[in-house]
């Protein structure tokens, strides 16, 4: 890590500098369209496209281990959730009219300031650092050695937030469950959360709430 | 230069494998299912044991007419089989096959590499059957969905384990330090991966997601022609990376009783195809497992198991170092 940005001018940008400029370009792209398009399941699919670009950017960055967790999470596991969820509840080949939002201004305003925020942290931490990528940065025993030296306190945090959803989790689906016994065939009632379905009612609860949205 | 040409030379050799094993894989289990259940129908075809079955089906896929059916999501319908296929042509160029670097690509994470992309292979059946347009597809990828996330999580931590073990992630890592007393040791963590692999890749006992009798073939219902074709040849291609898998993490790969010096790749390759044989076996011998029972093997067998392992490995891991 040296402070000598001067001598890495932007005008003579690098085969792996032009690739990152793209490969972030499309995943620009992916992320617009997946909050504008009106096809919802076609959504959750350009949402693997721009999750899958973030992962190449971190590859591009030699951040390996972060790039394979980021497809294994994200796109193993959180879209294909996401594509149960909106499958078992209303999917729908076509438009759906009603995936337009009223808030979309609001939304608009959040997503702005967020980035803003974001981009402001990254390009006040780093400022002019010139940061080599020559040797690998982000091996697995690299990114092991922050996480449990440096960073233990935030992590642990991170485990109890996640317990804390484990445990919300099944508190939703055992109310499923007592309320289903009295309230049977009412087909219009929303289903409870998909992540809480997955592990004990994903078995138990296809047939009525399964819409006809097909054709 | 000769980078370049060592880099085309592997390449090369990944995609024939790839090309050729699935389909060593087909034509055993055609032979071998035939031979099991008294099969009349795939020992005919070319004379001496019906050898050219397998090139009969080639043509007969390429034959038929590739058909979308009217009210299906085009696109997504036509790109679901290639979702399906490529992530396993990925896996098998991160396999091991021998030691000092025979293998496609060597990856610092190898392990999280491979289990990353072979869940996104899953993400095609999921796209085939909600883009085609048909309840019983649709159901298929339900289940095929619900399947990823229950089996994903033991196969996971079983892995985790051989990482803990090995103290790597990278897969030749973890062979270079093996030794003939794993096996026993992380025999648990061995039976929960290859079951858990096993209902990824949706296979008998767990085929519930194109279950024939009951959702006619699940997600791939509406498929013809070539495009039903790479449906199969993923399952087989997900064989295959399932066994090499299996014997890379858990039987040592390219070790062996003798041999050593060059027949590394003849080890693993024999390994794999013992557990492909066991694969094949387990599909004529047991009756499919019903939706509940699938979800219960996974969240109450499977993961418990996984864990016992883990716990295992930690304490064999710091009593011994």
């Amino acid at each position: 890590m040296t402070l000598a940005a001067a001598s890495h001018g932007f005008l003579t940008p690098s085969g792996v500098e032009i690739a990152f400029l793209l490969v972030g370009l499309v995943t620009l792209g992916a992320a617009v369209v997946t909050v504008t398009t009106r096809q919802l399941v076609h959504a959750a699919l350009w949402l693997v496209v721009a999750l899958g670009g973030t992962a190449v950017e971190y590859l591009l960055l030699t951040a390996e281990f972060i790039a394979w967790v980021q497809v294994l999470i994200y796109v193993g596991s959180v879209v294909v959730l996401l594509l149960f969820g909106l499958m078992l509840t209303k999917a729908p080949i076509g438009r759906s009219p009603d995936a337009d939002s009223g808030n979309r201004w609001a939304a608009v305003a959040v997503a702005a300031a967020s980035a803003a925020a974001l981009v402001w942290v990254v390009v006040d931490a780093f400022r002019a650092t010139w940061i080599e990528l020559g040797t690998p940065q982000g091996t697995t025993e690299t990114t092991g050695r922050s996480l449990f030296q440096y960073w233990v306190l935030p992590f642990e945090a991170l485990s109890v937030l996640l317990l804390a959803a484990l445990v919300g989790a099944i508190v939703l689906s055992r109310k499923g469950t007592d309320t289903a016994a009295g309230s049977d065939g009412g087909g219009t009632a929303p289903l409870p959360a998909p992540g809480a379905a997955a592990p004990s009612g994903a078995a138990t609860a296809p047939g009525p709430a399964l819409r006809e949205g097909q054709r | 230069m000769s980078d370049a040409l060592d880099i085309v030379v592997r390449l090369l050799a990944v995609f024939v494998a790839f090309l050729v094993l699935p389909l060593v894989v087909g034509q055993t289990e055609h032979k071998v299912m035939a031979h099991m259940q008294g099969r009349l129908g795939p020992m005919y075809a070319g004379g001496f044991h019906g050898w050219a079955q397998l090139v009969a089906d080639g043509v007969k896929f390429a034959q038929k007419e590739d058909i979308v059916p009217a009210g299906a999501d085009r696109r997504v319908f036509q790109l679901a089989p290639a979702v399906g296929l490529l992530p396993y042509l990925l896996v098998l160029a991160a396999i091991p096959i021998g030691p000092r670097n025979a293998v496609g690509q060597s990856l610092d994470a190898g392990l999280f590499f491979v289990l990353a992309v072979m869940g996104v292979g899953v993400l095609g059946s999921i796209m085939a059957g909600w883009a085609s347009a048909n309840k019983f597809s649709l159901l298929g990828g339900l289940r095929t969905a619900a399947q990823l996330l229950a089996y994903e999580l033991p196969m996971l931590l079983a892995a985790a384990s051989v990482a803990m073990a090995a103290g790597t992630l990278s897969l030749p890592g973890i062979l270079d330090s093996f030794h003939w007393w794993w096996v026993p040791w992380q025999l648990i963590g061995a039976v929960v991966f290859f079951v858990a692999g096993l209902a990824e890749l949706q296979r008998p006992p767990f085929d519930m997601p194109v279950a024939d009798s009951e959702i006619i073939f699940g997600a791939y219902t509406e498929y013809t022609g070539l495009r039903f074709a790479l449906f199969l040849l993923a399952e087989y291609a997900g064989i295959v990376v399932l066994c090499a898998l299996t014997s890379v993490l858990f039987l040592g790969g390219w070790h062996g009783p003798f041999g050593a010096d060059g027949l590394g790749w003849l080890w693993t390759l024999l390994k794999t195809a013992v557990l492909a044989f066991l694969i094949i076996w387990l599909r004529v011998t047991y009756p499919r497992l019903r939706e509940d029972q699938l979800q219960k093997l996974a969240w109450t067998v499977l993961i418990p198991l996984a864990l016992v392992q883990i716990a295992l490995t930690g304490v064999v891991k710091v009593v011994t170092s």
